[in-house]
C-alpha cells in the first residue's frame, strides 16, 4: 500500500500539484489514521493535506479519481478487464468456433504467455499488464514521445518474443490457432496500448507542460504559429504575474534606515531619555515612474502583441506607467490599457494606430510635443521596437533630449544584434542616446528586461 | 489528554459541532478530525460569510476549551500578537534596585567582585516577570489547550506570516532573552483567509489547506433549519433554492451563508410563508450589499422565484 501511495504522489505531480515530501508525509500520517475503507474520505483527505489551493484541489480530484480507476499492481480490477472485453470480443467468437477442433494437441509446445492469451482469463492477462507495467517502470514515462518505448518494454516483458515464435511455428502447423493468437496478439497490444495512455495521462502531463513552456520561452516571438499564440499569452501572463510577486512584496521591510535619533530621544522623553522606542529614519526612495513607448507598426506586429500584454502588467506592478503606442503617429494608451482586459486593450490600440508603416521621427515629434513633460529625472523611458524607420528622418535629436530628461532610457529590441544598422535599421544611431540597448526576441528576454528595470526602483 | 480529544471519529465530529448549531460537511469534517489526529492547524479559505471563523467558535464550544482570537490586519506585529515586555515594571524595578545597589553590593571590594553579584540580577528583568503575553504566546500558555483562531490572516503582512510559523509547526515559540517556550498543551488552531493576498508556501505547507465554498443545496437547507428553528419547510426550500439562482448571477458580492441567515431570520419575522415578488424586492437589501447588485437582480425576481417554488413542490 506504501508503494500505491508513492505512485499516487508521483500522479499527484504529474497532475500539477506540487507535493513536497514534508506533505507527502503528513498525508500519509492521516492516512494512516483514516485508512484505506471509505474512498470519499480518503479522497477528502488528500484534498485537504496535499493540495494548497482551490486549482490544485480540482486536479488532485480527477488525478484521484483516475488514479483508482487505474487497477493496481497484482491485484485484477474490473477497468482493465473491461477494456480487453473491447479490444478481443470481436475475435472470440471466431476464435471459440475454432478453437475446439484444432486447439489441444498444439498447446504443449507454446509460451506461457500464448497459454494465457488461448484460455481468455482476463483477470490473469490484466495482472499480467500491470506486473509488466511495474517492472517497466511505467510510472517513470513523462513524455507523450516514449510511448512506443514503454508499450515495447511492457511486451517484451510479457514475452512477446516467446509469442511471436509460437506464432511462426504455428502457422506452418496449425493456422486457425495462428490466427486466433495474432487476434489475442492485437488485443493485448490495445490493452497494452491503453495502459500507457493512462500512465501518460496520469504521471506526464506537468513535465510535458514544463517543457513546452521552456522551448516557448526561448522561442522568438515574431515567429510563434498562430496555435502557440494563446499559449504564448498565458505563458506572458505568468511572467507577469511572478514579477508583480517578486515586486509588489518587499517594499516595506527595506524601508527602514538609520536611527532617527532626534525623534527617538524626544520620544522617550517620558522614560527620562531612556530609549524604549526607537524611531528610524525612512530611506528615501524613488516612487518608480515608467514612460512606455510601444512600435505597433506592420513590420513588429506579431511582436508588439506580447510587448503590450507585458506594458498591461506593468501597469499592475508600478503605479505610474504611462504608456503610448504609435507606428505613423502615438497616441497615449494608459487608460485603455488599465481598463480593459489585455484582448479588449489591445484589439482597440491596434484598431487605432496599428499596421501602419512605422515613422520613428514623426512619431518621437509627436510625443514631445505633448508629453515631454511627462518624462522626470525619475521617470525610466522604455522604447520597445526595431528602430526601422522607412528611412524617413529618424530624429534622433528628440531621442536624445529624452534621454537627457529621464534617469534611464531602456532600448528593447526584438530584432537580433546582427541586423542593426542594416537596411532602415537606425539602432545604431538611437542606442548612443540609450542607457540600455538590448535584444528583446523571447520571453525569457522579455521577462529579464522587464525585472531589471522594476529592479532598480525596489 | 484524552478526555480534552473527544474526537474519535469523523461522524463523532460532525455529531459534536452539529450539537452547537454548525452544520459541517463531510469535507470539513474530515478536516477537523485530521488536524486533531496529526496536530495540525487547519487554514480555511472561502468567500466571506460561508463560516469560517463560526467553525473555530464551534469546536471550542463544543470541547468546551477558551478561544483565543487574534484578528490580523495591516501592521500587526510581533508586539501585539505574541508578546512584549512590560517596559514601565522594569523601569520601576530599576529604580527600586538603585536605591538598594548599596545593599546588594555590600560584600563586594574590587570593581570585579561587584560586576560578577551585578550579573547575577541581570537576567531578573528578561525574565518572565516581565513579559506580557498576547494572544499567541497565551494561547500555548492555557493548560487545558484551547482553539486559537488567527481571523483573516491574508490581512497582515508578509513579515508576520514567517513569525507564526515556529507556532504552526512546533508549537512553540523563541523569546531570544528567554528561550523556547513550548505549549503546554497543543492548541487548535484555525486560521482563516479571504485569499485578499497569496500566502506564503511555507505557511501553506503547514496547514491542512480546507476551501469552504457555498454549501450544496441540501446543506445550506440544513443549515438555516438549525441557525432559523422558527422556519417553515417549505419557505425553507424556496428561499434556499432562490439563494442558489441568485448565485448563479454574475454579482459584486454574492450573498452568502450569513447572508441566508440574516434572510430567513427577517422572511420570519415578517411571518412570511411562501416567497412572492412584493416580499423578495422589500428584503433583498439584506441579501445583496450593492445597490448595482440589487439593480442587476431585480429584473430576475419573478422567474427565480417560480423555479424555487417548482423545487418546493417536488422535492
Amino acid at each position: 500500500m506504501r508503494e500505491n501511495l508513492h505512485r499516487f504522489f508521483r500522479a499527484a505531480r504529474g497532475a500539477g500539484v506540487r507535493v513536497s515530501p514534508a506533505e507527502s508525509i503528513d498525508a500519509m500520517r492521516a492516512v494512516a489514521k483514516i485508512g484505506f475503507t471509505d474512498r470519499a474520505i480518503l479522497r477528502d483527505t488528500f484534498l485537504l493535506t496535499l493540495a494548497k489551493t482551490q486549482d490544485e484541489k480540482r486536479a488532485l480530484g480527477d488525478c484521484f479519481d483516475l488514479f483508482f480507476s487505474q487497477p493496481e499492481p497484482q491485484q485484477d480490477s474490473s477497468e482493465q478487464s473491461k477494456s480487453d472485453d473491447n479490444d478481443e470480443s470481436g475475435a472470440n467468437p471466431s476464435a471459440d468456433a475454432h478453437g475446439d477442433t484444432s486447439g489441444g494437441a498444439a498447446n504443449e509446445n507454446i509460451g506461457p504467455l500464448a497459454q494465457m492469451l488461448l484460455s481468455q482469463d482476463r483477470s490473469a492477462i490484466s495482472t499480467a499488464v500491470a506486473n509488466a507495467s511495474g517492472a517497466a517502470l511505467l510510472s517513470d514515462i513523462r513524455y507523450f514521445t516514449q510511448r512506443g518505448i514503454f508499450q515495447t518494454r511492457i511486451l517484451d516483458a510479457m514475452g512477446i518474443q516467446r509469442l511471436r515464435d509460437d506464432i511462426d511455428e504455428l502457422t506452418a502447423s496449425n493456422l486457425a490457432l495462428a490466427e486466433r493468437l495474432q487476434d489475442a496478439l492485437n488485443g493485448l497490444r490495445g490493452a497494452v496500448r491503453d495502459a500507457v495512455s493512462q500512465a501518460l495521462l496520469l504521471y506526464g502531463r506537468e513535465e510535458a507542460e514544463n517543457l513546452r513552456n521552456e522551448i516557448l520561452r526561448n522561442a522568438p516571438l515574431a515567429r510563434i504559429e498562430p496555435r502557440q499564440v494563446e499559449q504564448m499569452r498565458t505563458l506572458i501572463r505568468q511572467i507577469a504575474r511572478r514579477l508583480r510577486e517578486r515586486y509588489s512584496k518587499p517594499r516595506k521591510r527595506q524601508r527602514r534606515g538609520h536611527l532617527d535619533v532626534r525623534r527617538t530621544l524626544r520620544r522617550n522623553a517620558a522614560w527620562g531619555g531612556v530609549p524604549f522606542l526607537t524611531a528610524w529614519k525612512r530611506k528615501h526612495r524613488d516612487r518608480p515612474k515608467i514612460v512606455a513607448l510601444c512600435d505597433v507598426s506592420g513590420s513588429v506586429a506579431r511582436v508588439s502583441d506580447f510587448f503590450l500584454l507585458l506594458i498591461h502588467s506593468l501597469h499592475e506592478v508600478v503605479d505610474d506607467v504611462r504608456s503610448f503606442a504609435f507606428s505613423g503617429h502615438l497616441i497615449e494608451v494608459s487608460r485603455i490599457l488599465e481598463t480593459k482586459s489585455p484582448e479588449e486593450a489591445m484589439k482597440e490600440i491596434m484598431a487605432k494606430v496599428g499596421f501602419g508603416s512605422s515613422d520613428y521621427g514623426n512619431s518621437f515629434a509627436d510625443f514631445e510635443d505633448e508629453w515631454m513633460s511627462t518624462v522626470t529625472p525619475q521617470t525610466t523611458v522604455i522604447v520597445l521596437g526595431d528602430a526601422r524607420s522607412n528611412n524617413l528622418d529618424p530624429r534622433a535629436d528628440i531621442l536624445r533630449r529624452i534621454g537627457e530628461r529621464s534617469k534611464r532610457l531602456v532600448w528593447l529590441n526584438p530584432e537580433g544584434r546582427m541586423t542593426w544598422g542594416f537596411g532602415d535599421s537606425e539602432m545604431p544611431r538611437y542606442a548612443t542616446f540609450c542607457s540600455v540597448v538590448r535584444q528583446c526576441s523571447t520571453a525569457k528576454q522579455l521577462e529579464r528586461a522587464v525585472s531589471d528595470i522594476v529592479a532598480t526602483y525596489q | 489528554m484524552a478526555d480534552t480529544r473527544p474526537t474519535a471519529s469523523i461522524e463523532a465530529v460532525e455529531g459534536g459541532l452539529a450539537a452547537q448549531g454548525y452544520i459541517a460537511s463531510r469535507q470539513i469534517a474530515t478536516a477537523v478530525y485530521l488536524s486533531q489526529q496529526i496536530e495540525k492547524p487547519i487554514l480555511v479559505e472561502g468567500p466571506a460569510g460561508v463560516g469560517k471563523t463560526e467553525l473555530a467558535k464551534a469546536i471550542a464550544a463544543w470541547r468546551g476549551m477558551k478561544m483565543i482570537r487574534l484578528q490580523c490586519y495591516e501592521g500587526l506585529d510581533e508586539a501585539k500578537a505574541l508578546y512584549e515586555w512590560k517596559y514601565a515594571k522594569q523601569l520601576l524595578y530599576t529604580q527600586i534596585l538603585k536605591d538598594k545597589l548599596g545593599e546588594v553590593l555590600g560584600g563586594a571590594q574590587t570593581l570585579h567582585a561587584a560586576l560578577d553579584q551585578l550579573h547575577t540580577f541581570g537576567d531578573v528583568f528578561f525574565s518572565k516577570e516581565f513579559v506580557e503575553p498576547r494572544p499567541l504566546l497565551q494561547a500555548l500558555e492555557q493548560p487545558a489547550g484551547c482553539v486559537l483562531l488567527i481571523d483573516e490572516i491574508d490581512k497582515s503582512d508578509a513579515e508576520f506570516e514567517s513569525l507564526l510559523l515556529e507556532i504552526l509547526s512546533d508549537f512553540q515559540v523563541t523569546i531570544p532573552e528567554l528561550g523556547t517556550v513550548s505549549a503546554v498543551a497543543p492548541p487548535t488552531v484555525i486560521l482563516t483567509s479571504n485569499s485578499e493576498r497569496d500566502l506564503g508556501d511555507a505557511l501553506k505547507r503547514r496547514c491542512l489547506h480546507l476551501h469552504i465554498g457555498f454549501p450544496e443545496q441540501k446543506l445550506e437547507e440544513r443549515i438555516v433549519e438549525s441557525r432559523v428553528p422558527g422556519i417553515s419547510q417549505t419557505l425553507r426550500k424556496q428561499m434556499v433554492s432562490f439563494i442558489h439562482e441568485i448565485r448563479s448571477l454574475d454579482l459584486k458580492k454574492l450573498p452568502s451563508v450569513s447572508e441566508a441567515i440574516d434572510w430567513a431570520r427577517v422572511l420570519v419575522l415578517l411571518e412570511t410563508n411562501e416567497l412572492n415578488h412584493e416580499i423578495v424586492k422589500d428584503t433583498l437589501n439584506v441579501l445583496l450589499k450593492y445597490e448595482a447588485d440589487i439593480e442587476a437582480a431585480t429584473p430576475q425576481i419573478s422567474t427565480f422565484i417560480a423555479k424555487a417554488s417548482r423545487q418546493g413542490v417536488f422535492s
